[in-house]
């Protein structure tokens, strides 16, 4: 049976995220604010980035440090394809989504065959491998990035071009991805990650490698990654090298442990905590990581599970 | 009578100490054959040898007619070479439920399934209460793992073998640290399962173990210096020597 707390956790809280979020073009245009409304399409961006690294950072155990590599290769995909006059959404997001999950699939088959520190580094290592080779595309940008002249088209609708439209596509993908892991963490393949992370020589002596499921869900949060990137590219008309540093690895783990570790809403919990408090913290001084460091040890101490942990603090005893 | 499990020849040193030292051994279909020796023996890493966790440097394990040395732990444990571990093995974020039903999921094949939520998975379920039913956790099915106490976890770490409806049982010290009720519902427990596959027990409770054996193999110093039935191992002068201060139940 579910305690009390997880039901509040498992569904009333995703419910009010996704309420939220749905209501901010109504508040945008009742108070006639454009900038929330772009603000929300980052964060809800960031979020499903966030939600895919949350899927094999906490769920499954593998602590990769190399996430933002994925975001950028969708990114890429979509700005080379447009440098070269190629705007179909339905080109340029399907092989942003298939360059990353090659690109998981060459690197994970190395990195899974590491543990924990190891782990940690080797993907790291490939991230930066992939933020220098960015760099060095001079014919798109190099260092500097390259501007998009537009948006992608999707048979000549405006859910790229319009904002709003475009803040529906972006949280449309966001919940249909969190409803596909959260029903695949619910599955079969699910239980033997979740048990992996837990014991490996357990599952080894029941007979189960972790390492062929493991790599198929470092695959599968790549490719969701990718897509967050293709987007990511959409809404800023901008494709940088920057997308991908190890920086912004490290930013995507805080707010997986800022939300709560191993919960695919607290990523998304995490995403918008950590993007309003970086936007908040900001506009008072350019220091704002002073405030921030400290709160994020805070969260972290205090509730065992980030953010959604504190949230049930009152519940539980 | 066949053997199901033959052990040829092994050897294994870690740096100047030889732990395992040209042991050969055969399980036998329908016994219980306990492997005993004083601590540091090297009964564990015997086991380890066994059922693929550890390599040894020479000498070959067949199983069932089959020579299984060069396959891994999984492979071995989907062979049906069950085990459980001195140390409790069990997932302490699950429930003991999902703990058994992971094992009959791996006992059902591939675990590339995506969608089907496995929480309400009868095919899953249904097996693994029976399980627990048979090892008497049925009550505690829903209770974390990490949450039971010592004793359950060593029934759980029991069932979660039995789920897999091995072919042969390696037993690594299931009573280590039960109380004296636990080690007879234990016991009581074991009998049962002898009838369904052959057990190699290695057990420090020697009083489970005269209870339980068919067969006894004394190892010292990584070495098989006897084999034979409890009658036999207990007259036996070098196994008295070798015990020296311990007690062997007359």
């Amino acid at each position: 049976m579910m305690a009390p707390s997880s039901r509040l956790r498992d569904v009333l809280m995703p419910l009010v995220l996704f309420g939220a979020l749905a209501a901010v073009p109504l508040y945008a245009t009742l108070a006639d604010d454009r900038f929330i409304l772009l603000f929300a399409t980052r964060i809800a961006v960031m979020a499903l980035a966030a939600l895919s690294l949350n899927f094999i950072l906490g769920f499954a155990g593998l602590v990769s440090f190399g996430h933002a590599a994925f975001i950028g290769i969708g990114a890429y995909a979509v700005g080379i394809l447009a440098e070269n006059d190629i705007w179909g959404a339905w080109i340029s997001l399907p092989l942003a989504v298939l360059a990353a999950g090659l690109f998981a699939l060459v690197t994970g088959a190395i990195s899974l065959k590491t543990r924990g520190v190891h782990f940690i580094m080797i993907t790291l290592a490939f991230g930066q491998m992939a933020y220098y080779t960015a760099t060095s595309l001079s014919a798109y940008g190099g260092d500097d990035g390259l501007t998009l002249w537009g948006r992608s088209e999707f048979l000549d609708t405006p859910v790229f071009s319009d904002d709003t439209w475009f803040f529906y596509l972006v949280l449309a993908l966001l919940a249909g991805a969190y409803g596909l892991l959260r029903r695949i963490c619910g599955s079969r393949f699910g239980r033997v990650l979740a048990g992996a992370r837990q014991s490996e020589l357990r599952l080894e002596a029941l007979g189960v490698s972790p390492y062929a499921y493991r790599l198929v869900a470092y695959c599968l949060a790549a490719m969701i990654a990718a897509l967050a990137g293709a987007l990511m590219a959409n809404q800023a008309e901008f494709v940088s090298p920057s997308a991908m540093s190890w920086h912004r690895s490290g930013e995507l783990i805080v707010m997986c442990l800022l939300g709560g570790l191993g919960s695919l809403h607290g990523a998304i919990l995490g995403a918008i905590a950590f993007m309003v408090l970086e936007e908040g913290l900001s506009g008072v001084t350019e220091h704002w990581r002073l405030i921030f460091g400290p709160l994020l040890v805070l969260v972290v101490l205090y509730g065992r599970g980030g953010l959604l942990g504190l949230l049930d603090l009152g519940k539980r005893s | 009578m066949s053997a199901v499990l033959e052990l040829i020849g092994l050897n294994k040193a870690y740096g100047a100490l030889q732990v395992t030292r040209d042991v050969s051994l055969e399980v036998r279909a329908g016994e219980v054959h306990a492997l005993i020796g004083p601590n540091g023996a090297g009964k564990t890493t015997l086991i380890g040898q066994i059922s693929g966790a550890l390599r040894p440097e020479s000498g070959r394990v067949r199983f069932e007619g089959r020579d299984v040395s060069a396959l891994t732990l999984a492979e071995r444990a989907r062979a049906g070479l069950g085990r459980t571990f001195q140390i409790t093995q069990i997932l302490p974020e699950f429930t003991a439920l999902e703990n058994v039903a992971l094992a009959v999921q791996a006992h059902q094949g591939h675990s590339f399934r995506f969608f089907r939520a496995a929480a309400r998975d009868t095919r899953l379920n249904d097996a693994a209460m029976a399980v627990l039913a048979e090892v008497g956790l049925a009550e505690r099915a829903r209770v974390l793992a990490g949450a039971l106490s010592h004793g359950e976890r060593r029934s759980l770490e029991l069932a979660l073998a039995l789920a897999l409806q091995p072919k042969l049982l390696l037993l690594d010290e299931p009573m280590a640290g039960t109380g004296p009720a636990e080690t007879e519902h234990l016991v009581a427990l074991l009998k049962q399962v002898k009838q369904r596959c052959p057990l190699l027990l290695v057990e420090h409770d020697m009083a489970a173990v005269f209870e339980l054996a068919d067969r006894i193999s004394v190892l010292v110093y990584g070495e098989i210096i006897a084999t034979g039935t409890p009658e036999e191992i207990r007259a036996n002068a070098d196994v008295r020597a070798a015990y020296l201060g311990e007690e062997i139940p007359a």
